[in-house]
């Protein structure tokens, strides 16, 4: 079955303290070549039968109103990914 | 509601112009429950201290019946899951409240801690609340400046007041773009500030801000936890205000249920 997968991140000018954390953690694992994390989320809307524009704009929708608050995050992907 | 008798009633009885207790009775206060929803007792406790009856709401009811204010209290509804606050603020109850709130009748609002960030979720309120910039729950007795005593809530405080209530939360950081935050600021929506020290990175150091009307307010600390003699912040460590700080809320919000009803 089709998914639909969001991605969605925090904005480039919010603080990303669960970014921060990692990024200092990294080097005390000898991952040095880092210099910046952020971390983002990743939704997979699972649909049964096809995917029309109709039900990718529906993505869209609740990618903009439920999975993301405008406020802090930015819906930075919408993509359909075959099973 | 079942509740366990009141103690130190008549110590946390509101103090110079507080209503004619014999009206307050009547003003009936809603506090709101969901999944996950841990203050909704202590926020009932502090509504029937400060003199008023709680009514106890459900997220999936469809009406608010007869309140004249409604209470949002702490917790972790729906353990957020996605954002605090993200999924609750579309459970039926909360869509009316938003109508009764944003309506002429300006239904007065207090959404503490989780509630404050339901609040934002609504868009009742502008900003949201991200994890603390030290990453870690934080809990502890916390100095807090009124710096708007004109809303619903506030307005038995004196401007400027410093009162001292619990913080208790992990995503309190208040944010919002600087537009936002100078607007709020020159419309005096800056209802409280974090005084001596900022527990979580909050821009300008804000607590909790109302919307335009005043109507409604959130603010990430907890009033309700400071309302009884004895078990308040004093009790604990002793580092300033008392043990009732936090009654003022409930009883402001009564003198203009009741002012309103002359």
């Amino acid at each position: 079955m089709p998914r639909i997968v969001v991605d969605v991140m925090p904005k480039p000018e919010i603080l990303d303290p669960q970014g921060k954390a990692i990024v200092g953690a990294l080097p005390r694992l000898g991952f040095t070549s880092f210099s910046a994390v952020r971390q983002g989320k990743r939704f997979e809307l699972t649909v049964d039968g096809e995917v029309t524009d109709a039900v990718l704009a529906q993505a869209r929708e609740a990618a903009e109103t439920l999975l993301s608050n405008p406020v802090i995050e930015d819906v930075v992907n919408v993509e359909v990914v075959e099973a | 509601m079942t509740e366990l008798p009141l103690i130190g009633e008549a110590a946390a009885a509101p103090s110079a112009g507080s209503p004619d207790t014999s009206r307050l009775a009547g003003a009936k206060i809603g506090v709101i429950t969901f999944p996950g929803t841990l203050d909704d007792r202590d926020a009932a406790r502090a509504v029937r201290l400060a003199g008023a009856t709680p009514v106890a709401l459900w997220h999936a009811d469809t009406s608010l019946g007869d309140v004249d204010a409604v209470v949002i209290p702490g917790g972790f509804s729906y353990g957020d899951y996605l954002r605090a606050g993200a999924i609750a603020r579309f459970a039926p109850l909360m869509s009316r409240i938003i109508d009764a709130a944003n309506s002429d009748a300006k239904l007065p609002v207090l959404g503490i801690c989780n509630g404050f960030q339901i609040l934002t979720e609504s868009h009742l309120l502008p900003g949201s609340m991200i994890k603390n910039d030290h990453l870690k729950f934080m809990c502890r007795d916390q100095v807090l400046r009124v710096e708007n005593n004109n809303t619903h809530w506030t307005s038995d405080y004196a401007a400027g007041q410093e009162i001292t209530v619990p913080l208790k939360n992990q995503d309190g950081q208040y944010i919002a773009d600087e537009k936002t935050l100078d607007a709020l600021e020159a419309e005096g929506r800056v209802v409280f500030r974090y005084v001596g020290f900022n527990p979580n990175g909050s821009r300008r150091d804000i607590a909790g801000i109302s919307n335009t009307a005043g109507n409604v307010v959130g603010l990430m600390p907890h009033p309700e936890h400071a309302v009884e003699v004895g078990y308040g912040p004093e009790s604990l460590d002793g580092i300033g205000g008392s043990d009732t700080d936090g009654l003022g809320f409930f009883t402001s919000v009564l003198n203009k249920i009741v002012g309103d009803a002359k």
